[in-house]
């Protein structure tokens, strides 16, 4: 691609596969932190220490650890995720499997959080000082700082437990339709709707906030335009540029956050996973998931910086430059 | 009559006892007093003021755009014969749409930053009811309108594509395309270069009889508005306190404040000419006088009867009203302000200048191999107690030059800065602290170049201390001393700036610039944030810090008045050449060179003659691909030979040190307007 959008993509590429790298030696470093070793972990804590050292010899676990990286990087890169010390079994399954949930499960935080989160912020802008803007602003804000795992243990018990309005178990029977889904989801999904909604509604708000106050906000008042086409054509196509951004952003992380929030469900997703990859030291899963949870964050980055790029004509034109 | 008959008949904006109050912590403020004013169909009328005087609430009323804590307190406004407060909803919308058109300071702001100018000119026709083509086509032809001569690619470009003078062409297209009754302009020019507000003040002069449109030119500049206006109104604290005809209301102020805003003018004399006065105090909170003159606690012609009674619009001639009880006195305003000491700077065979640049240059590479000589082969001198004014349009090197002046930037390798004989490193950070101390900065913008967390007494002893080296307690005298050399009091030192206003943080700027008995100062646009009778105030604290510590001055200003009254010589920059550097006299009354030329024509004066205006040709050219011969030669009216496109112009120097880069003989050269008796009429009393 020879369009300076074109070269900006292989740019970002090029150091998205950079940082992709540096996520695999870190994780890698600190899967070798952890103590203990894979032969004691499936064979108990009673087992003969000969039967750890050969199951670990068959394992590949007693190599030298820049050997068993670069075996793990090479099979890595022939689309082999490697073998579960636990399951005796490829990780890919596993691992792809769960990645389906969580993005399952993001797809209803988001689809919940952004609608609410914008309308919030703009609503607010639009009755800046008047007490709809504050009770809205202190609201979102009191509800970023909740933990996910307050908040969450709350809701259990208020709608899951108490009022039994929604399923207490975030898994939906085997072959249930969406919709059956989607009634399980929405309860895990809250928590991370409580801590999203305060920061997009806040972003939304300063910059409708701003746009409004600005001038060529103004001129398009004083060209006798009707008010939603100002809104609409002027103001939010300018105001909601960073919100975007931020959203676009938040889904990496959103990922990254959802231990908490599938353990207490008891969600197969990928951060249940990870979780339970660590305590049973299996290794190759735990490497594989938090990669892939790092490549869908760096995924979630370049889709946002792209977004932004194209929103903004003036970014788009220093592309150029 | 018809309808229509009210509409062509009825002036195009009529202020009748308006008032504006905000309400502000449950306390109703009044903004505005009972202004009257009329502006006839086709009239250019000027509303002047300082900042804080209600010029632009007068704007935001008529339109019904106040701020949400802002009302009409009482009176009507009436635009086009509309009551502006009794329109309803879609009324309103359509007195917008159609009647009256604003056109903001700032044109880079105004535009939509994320829409291309064709959308947002469009959109104009599209609200009258055009189709979306025909809007397109509309729009365009209203482009052409502005003397945009390239209208197809402009429609599809993004504002920030396009440059200051060009955006408010588009703006200007946008205000007129829906040919309004009313046109207001809110300070349309300021930020914009001398030779474009020329430009744009020529094109809004000329559309406006095009057009038939009545004007409102909201401006603190009184000289752009002297060139525009056929009236002129002048506002203090919310009251109209004078009225009348342009020329007359200027040549003859009927009221004090008037009168003493003219003599904070830097007119057209030379340094060593007439003294600007000033305008002592703050003009009052809003409501904070309720009895008697508002203009009495800073009037030089006060009385007793003028805190009691207040003052009406008093008939002072055809047409002209003065709200002052003593207005045929005005004559007799006595001068507010002790004229500064004016310092000769030393010269001779046996001084050594302060400063020396040496062929300095600096070349910025840019990716893809290419490079920019932003400067080139500067080469001057500055002697002690000199102030070198420096001009030139945007791009033409001024801020470059005083950034590597400063070390801010590294020049080229072959330059040489030396200070008091001494060579100095390009780079500030490898100079003695010595050579730091000699050279300081005045910025244009006090509030970006004041930490807004610190206080003055900080900010201004943290200069003491780390350029002075001065601690202790000899630091806090210092710093009194400081205070004082620049009319600042110690009640000041605990304030933070956002506390001060405007002059008192650049006050503080000066304090601190001076903290380490420099040598030179580079004042970059040190006034032109500030309004006329604080600048006046300030352009005196200069001179007089001058006369008494022998400082030089590097003077970066667009307003000429103020480079012309303060500078010893001048020096003209275009396209990061020296072109022009003289004595100012020889250089502002010639022969000069044809820029130089250019840019003094450009330049408004309050008396409103404007001469014949040299239109410069052309954009700017890139300084990547600068023209071959003399850089000048793409726009120079004066043109005469192929020489002036194939060899570089010697920098001809005769004996009164006055050089000129230019191929025509100086015989041939241009002469600057004469201004008759200005030089030698004493301002005051």
């Amino acid at each position: 691609m020879g369009s300076p959008f074109g070269r900006f993509l292989l740019r970002r590429l090029g150091l998205s596969l950079l940082t992709l790298w540096l996520v695999s030696v870190v994780v890698f470093l600190g899967a070798q932190v952890l103590p203990g070793d894979p032969g004691r972990a499936v064979l108990g804590p009673l087992a003969d220490a000969r039967a750890v050292a050969a199951l670990n010899k068959e394992l590949g676990a007693d190599r030298p650890p820049v050997e068993v990286y670069f075996s793990w990087v090479g099979g890595m890169l022939q689309g082999d995720l490697g073998q579960s010390y636990a399951y005796r079994a490829p990780v890919a399954p596993f691992v792809g499997d769960a990645l389906l949930k969580s993005l399952k499960l993001v797809g209803v935080i988001f689809l919940i959080v952004v609608p609410l989160g914008v309308g919030a912020g703009v609503i607010a802008a639009l009755n800046a000082g008047k007490p709809i803007d504050r009770i809205l602003s202190v609201t979102s804000l009191s509800l970023t700082v909740i933990p996910e795992f307050v908040s969450a243990i709350a809701l259990i018990l208020v709608f899951a437990v108490i009022l039994r309005w929604l399923p207490l178990s975030a898994s939906w029977p085997t072959g249930a339709g969406p919709l059956t889904q989607l009634q399980h989801l929405i309860l895990p999904a809250l928590p991370l709707v409580i801590v999203l909604f305060g920061y997009i509604a806040r972003m939304a708000r300063a910059g409708t906030i701003e746009a409004l106050s600005s001038d060529y906000t103004r001129t398009a008042i004083l060209k006798g335009l009707p008010w939603r086409t100002v809104l609409t054509r002027h103001v939010l196509r300018n105001a909601l540029v960073p919100t975007i951004t931020v959203i676009a952003a938040q889904t990496g992380y959103a990922l990254g956050g959802l231990v908490v929030v599938e353990t207490l469900f008891r969600y197969q997703g990928i951060g249940n996973l990870v979780l339970s990859a660590a305590k049973a030291k299996d290794f190759a899963m735990l490497q594989a998931g938090i990669l892939t949870i790092g490549a869908f964050f760096i995924v979630a980055t370049l889709i946002a910086d792209c977004i932004t790029v194209m929103l903004n004509p003036r970014l788009r034109a220093e592309l150029g430059r | 009559m018809s309808m229509t008959d009210t509409k062509t008949h009825s002036p195009a904006l009529e202020l009748e006892d308006l008032s504006v109050a905000y309400t502000v912590r449950g306390r109703d403020l009044p903004v505005l007093s009972n202004v009257s004013l009329t502006i006839q169909r086709g009239e250019a009328y000027g509303l002047v003021g300082e900042s804080g005087s209600g010029k632009s609430t007068v704007a935001l009323a008529l339109q019904r755009v106040l701020p949400s804590n802002g009302r009409i307190s009482s009176g009507h406004a009436r635009v086009a014969g509309k009551d502006v407060a009794e329109l309803g909803a879609t009324e309103l919308r359509r007195m917008r749409a159609k009647d009256v058109a604003m056109v903001f300071q700032d044109p880079g702001k105004a535009l939509n930053p994320s829409l291309t100018v064709g959308r947002q000119m469009a959109e104009v026709f599209e609200i009258l009811g055009s189709s979306g083509s025909e809007a397109k086509r509309r729009g365009e032809e209203m482009l052409g309108r502005v003397r945009i001569s390239d209208p197809a690619r402009v429609m599809a470009s993004f504002p920030h594509q396009l440059s200051g003078g060009m955006q408010q062409r588009v703006v200007i297209a946008m205000a007129l395309a829906k040919d309004p009754a009313l046109l207001i302009l809110d300070e349309p020019t300021t930020g914009l270069d001398a030779t474009i507000e020329a430009e744009v003040l020529d094109l809004v002069d000329t559309l406006r009889q095009e057009f038939g449109a009545a004007v409102l030119f909201i401006s603190h500049n009184l000289a752009a508005v002297a060139s525009l206006c056929n009236r002129v109104g002048v506002l203090y604290a919310g009251k109209l306190v004078e009225e009348g005809p342009a020329r007359e209301l200027f040549n003859d102020p009927r009221h004090p404040y008037t009168a003493g805003l003219l003599r904070c003018l830097p007119r057209a004399g030379f340094k060593g000419g007439a003294a600007l006065d000033n305008i002592p105090g703050f003009p009052p909170p809003p409501g904070s006088i309720t009895q008697g003159c508002v203009f009495a606690p800073r009037c030089g012609l006060v009385q007793e009867r003028c805190r009691v009674d207040e003052p009406p619009l008093y008939d002072v001639g055809t047409g002209r009203g003065s709200r002052c009880h003593f207005h045929d006195k005005v004559d007799d305003l006595p001068r507010m302000s002790e004229a500064p000491p004016v310092n000769t700077p030393e010269r001779g065979p046996n001084v050594e200048p302060v400063l020396k640049l040496k062929h300095l240059s600096k070349t910025y590479e840019l990716p893809g191999n290419r490079k920019v000589q932003a400067l080139r082969d500067v080469t001057l001198t500055l002697d002690p107690g000199e102030t070198l004014g420096l001009v030139g349009e945007s791009g033409s090197g001024k801020s470059t030059l005083a950034n590597l002046v400063l070390g801010l930037a590294e020049h080229d390798d072959g330059g040489r800065i030396s200070i008091d004989g001494t060579e100095v490193p390009a780079s500030v950070h490898q100079r003695p602290r010595e050579a730091i101390k000699a050279i300081q900065i005045i910025f244009q913008n006090p509030d970006s170049a004041l930490n807004r967390a610190h206080t003055v007494k900080h900010l201004i002893g943290r200069a003491v201390e780390k350029l002075a080296g001065i601690v202790g307690s000899e630091r806090e005298s210092r710093i009194r001393q400081l205070l004082e050399a620049v009319r600042l009091t110690p009640r000041q030192l605990p304030a933070k700036p956002r506390q001060l206003s405007g002059g008192m943080k650049q006050r503080v700027a000066v304090a601190r610039a001076f903290a380490a008995d420099p040598r030179v100062i580079v004042c970059d646009e040190p006034t032109s944030a500030l309004d006329v009778s604080v600048q006046s105030a300030i352009l005196n604290l200069l001179s007089e810090l001058q006369a008494e510590r022998q400082v030089s001055y590097i003077l970066i200003s667009h307003d000429l008045g103020v480079v012309r009254h303060l500078s010893d010589r001048i020096a003209v920059m275009y396209l990061g050449r020296l072109m022009e550097i003289g004595p100012a006299r020889s250089v502002i009354e010639g022969p000069h060179h044809p820029y130089t030329e250019a840019l003094l024509s450009a330049a408004p004066t309050v008396t409103g003659e404007r001469g014949e205006r040299i239109r410069l040709e052309g954009q700017i050219p890139s300084p990547i691909d600068p023209p071959t011969g003399c850089v000048f030669n793409t726009r120079c009216p004066r043109k005469f030979a192929k020489i002036c496109e194939t060899e570089e112009p010697p920098f001809a120097l005769d004996d009164e040190g006055h050089a000129i880069r230019c191929h025509l003989p100086r015989e041939k050269l241009g002469r600057g307007r004469r201004m008759e008796g200005v030089d030698v009429v004493e301002a005051g009393a």
